[in-house]
């Protein structure tokens, strides 16, 4: 597919390197010539989940020696493949970020079949050992950013009763719905959450009337795990609730009613993997961590935020990132009676139990099914 | 990439202008090609004009327009592969037009049509690779053809207008695809994004030898010239025309014109359908929310484009492939957002069906000059 470079842009440019090459004497290609490619499902400005990729990739392009490429909108078929092939073949992609969860399988196992020397880094996919080693899937715990949350929320509310718009009731949707409310029962015990869910990961329309309905039911604090939280975060601010962020930071959208957000923070975690590379470190196939790996954040606190819910919150954010500080400690029991986790187990972050939750914990009204 | 396309017509227009017996007799043909090349190459120039607005260089882009959609083998292939579900959700729409029905839910058809496809393939995993891919053909396009029969037969039989009708009838089709992947048929394993049991390598029908693109291209394109003997050398397709010229003068005739709705829906919903299997043998693997991608929407703008013909179905899908496969290198190397190709798209759309107020006014092709 050589031949798919040799355009007169491509041989100027080629020339061009080769006359600069020789003036000034020898200077590494190889390094000042790593393209890295970036796929994102939705637009990379919509304040949320493909923004905190984009932020990731904005971080990369500050580097010296590294080219990005950005594509957006790339839906989750064989047109992902296409589109990693078309970084590969037409603009020398060496390294590249599907962000997608629904890129990798079979999409991203195929190509890093296909390109066995090129890596492939993937969000949110879980890799096991029958993968190709060229790929990768990297997530955060972004459960104990919303624990934290939570608390803030739980302190905020003066009705008690916090809101919740989910898009689909899964492990990772719901383990933020659980640590949400069981941070907010730190705070306040009788605290309660309503969640709804709207059934896809990007349902502007379904977020606004449930963002709505929420606050009629009286809850005054929200969040939200959709791809694009803005409409939940504008909406909200509008009718005077408050709101705990999520991805990103969208303290922009709503300054005065934004408390706090659980954000991710690709900005620290692509740079890092890009160095690795560099030492020849391999990034481990399965890469996964918390606030104390910042992978993930904590957005600012609002002016909304009381001196007590700070200080309770920074205490919490403290042990978690000293580590030993168990979220989905027993005993818990579940919104049906059921007990879920039972007293004296402690779930850790890594616990693969907590991959496969499926349930909501006590406090939170609303059915997974 | 149209405009040297388009250059050759106008000159086999121009050069035999002297012997009118030619353009009599061709005079119809050309106009076919000519006006909706015209109205392409000034859809690309207003396209052209408007990235200029946000200083970009135009013969840049029309130059990353041929690059990435037919400058490289690597390009053709993408643009191939793009094409190839969008030739058999265009007949969705084309076919029924002969009837003078405009059916819109062709996105519906491929989505049941992957659902039955799926189905059928996990309930015979003992049958061999063969018999499994037969019956997968058959399941998509029955489950297809029936699923726009039910729009066919609402019209037919309770007045129900057919384009109202499969428009919701795609609602109605993932909303039961989500509730059975979901629910019943999802694998305990897909955790985060639920999905269908996968129906296993052996099943798949792989790309044509020697390419990348996978055999839903051949599919495609024998249906769109079985369709077009249909429809123009055959009984069937002069009744059914006849039908949709006039569909009282078809009845007084004696035509059968229910048993020619229902049939016709019947094909259109199993070209979709067939689609949908394809989506599943070739790429997915499975029944996921993956599938609903749009094809089936972006097949109404083929088949519009085309005039309902099933032949021009063909070269218009390897148009829009193509638009769509140097979308990516639009975005890559001109920075445009996403939307760009959406407002090329348009600008097409509407510069083509303007052109139809051309059809038969070019006294010059009458030969009359």
């Amino acid at each position: 597919m050589d031949f798919a470079k040799i355009s007169r842009r491509h041989l100027l440019r080629g020339s061009a390197a080769l006359t600069l090459g020789s003036v000034l004497g020898v200077r590494s290609a190889a390094a000042a010539d790593t393209t890295i490619g970036f796929i994102y499902v939705g637009s990379r400005d919509d304040y949320g989940y493909n923004q905190a990729h984009a932020q990731g990739a904005a971080a990369l392009k500050k580097m010296r020696g590294l080219k990005v490429v950005e594509e957006e909108k790339v839906p989750e078929t064989d047109a992902v493949e296409k589109t990693i092939e078309s970084m590969i073949n037409l603009d020398g992609a060496s390294l590249l970020f599907p962000t997608s969860f629904g890129y990798y399988n079979p999409h991203v196992i195929k190509m890093a079949n296909k390109f066995p020397k090129l890596r492939f880094e993937h969000c949110g996919g879980l890799w096991s050992d029958k993968d190709p080693k060229n790929a990768g899937s990297y997530f955060g715990y972004i459960d104990e950013a919303q624990y934290i949350s939570g608390i803030v929320a739980g302190y905020s509310t003066k009705s008690g009763k916090l809101g919740f718009v989910a898009a689909k009731p899964i492990p990772q949707v719901l383990r933020n719905i659980n640590a949400f409310t069981l941070g907010a029962k730190l705070a306040n015990p009788k605290a309660t959450t309503q969640v709804i869910f709207t059934g896809d990961w990007s349902m502007p329309v379904k977020e606004a009337e449930a963002t709505n309905s929420l606050i009629d039911q009286g809850v005054d604090v929200l969040t939200c795990h959709v791809d694009g939280p803005k409409t939940m975060v504008e909406n909200a601010a509008r009718r005077g609730a408050m709101v705990c962020g999520y991805h990103v930071n969208q303290s922009p959208l709503a300054p005065k009613a934004y408390l706090t957000g659980a954000e991710w923070n690709w900005e620290a975690l692509y740079p890092k993997f890009v160095k690795m590379i560099a030492a020849g470190e391999a990034i481990p196939n399965f890469y996964r961590g918390g606030l104390k790996e910042e992978i993930v954040k904590c957005s600012p606190y609002g002016e909304a935020v009381s001196a007590e819910a700070r200080k309770h919150a920074d205490d919490i954010k403290a042990k978690l990132i000293a580590g030993g500080y168990t979220i989905f400690k027993g005993p818990i029991m579940d919104n049906k009676g059921k007990t879920v986790i039972t007293a004296g187990t402690d779930r850790g972050q890594k616990d693969p139990e907590l991959e496969k939750m499926d349930y909501l914990v006590e406090g939170v009204t609303g059915a997974t099914s | 990439m149209t405009t040297e396309a388009a250059d050759p017509v106008e000159a086999v227009a121009v050069s035999p202008a002297a012997d009118p017996g030619f353009l009599q007799r061709y005079g119809t043909t050309i106009e076919y090609i000519l006006i909706p090349g015209a109205a392409l190459v000034g859809a690309l120039a207003v396209f052209g004009i408007f990235v200029a607005l946000f200083g970009k260089n135009p013969l840049d882009l029309y130059f990353y327009m041929y690059q990435g959609a037919f400058g490289t083998w690597f390009s053709w292939q993408n643009t191939l592969t793009r094409a190839a579900p969008l030739i058999l959700t265009a007949l969705c729409t084309a076919l029924p037009a002969q009837l003078g029905m405009v059916i819109i839910g062709g996105e519906g058809a491929l989505l049941i049509g992957a659902l039955s496809a799926t189905s059928i393939a996990l309930a015979i995993p003992w049958a061999p690779p063969l018999v499994v891919q037969i019956a997968m053909v058959c399941a998509g396009v029955v489950g297809g053809g029936l699923w726009i029969t039910l729009a066919g037969a609402l019209r037919q039989y309770r007045g129900v207008n057919e384009t109202i009708s499969s428009l919701l009838l795609v609602y109605i089709g993932l909303a039961i695809l989500n509730h059975l992947v979901e629910g019943v048929m999802r694998d305990p394993s897909s955790l985060n994004k639920p999905s269908t049991r996968e129906i296993g390598a052996a099943n798949m029908i792989g790309s044509i030898p020697g390419t990348d693109v996978h055999w839903g291209l051949v599919f495609g394109v024998v249906a769109a010239f079985a369709s077009y003997i249909l429809i123009y050398h055959t009984v069937f397709g002069f009744a059914a025309r006849v039908a949709g010229g006039n569909i009282r003068a078809a009845k007084i005739v004696g035509l059968g014109v229910g048993k020619l709705i229902l049939m016709i829906c019947f094909l259109a919903g199993g070209a979709a359908g067939l689609a949908g299997m394809i989506e599943v043998a070739a790429v997915q693997g499975r029944t996921n929310a993956n599938l609903a991608a749009g094809y089936g929407f972006t097949g109404i703008l083929v088949a519009f484009l085309a005039r309902q013909n099933p032949l021009a179905i063909i070269p218009v899908a390897i148009l829009l492939g193509g638009i769509s496969a140097s979308g990516g290198l639009l975005q890559r190397r001109l920075g445009l957002p996403d939307a760009s190709v959406l407002v090329l798209q348009g600008i097409i759309f509407v510069f083509v069906l303007a052109s139809d107020a051309l059809y038969g006014r070019i006294a010059f092709l009458k030969g009359k000059s």
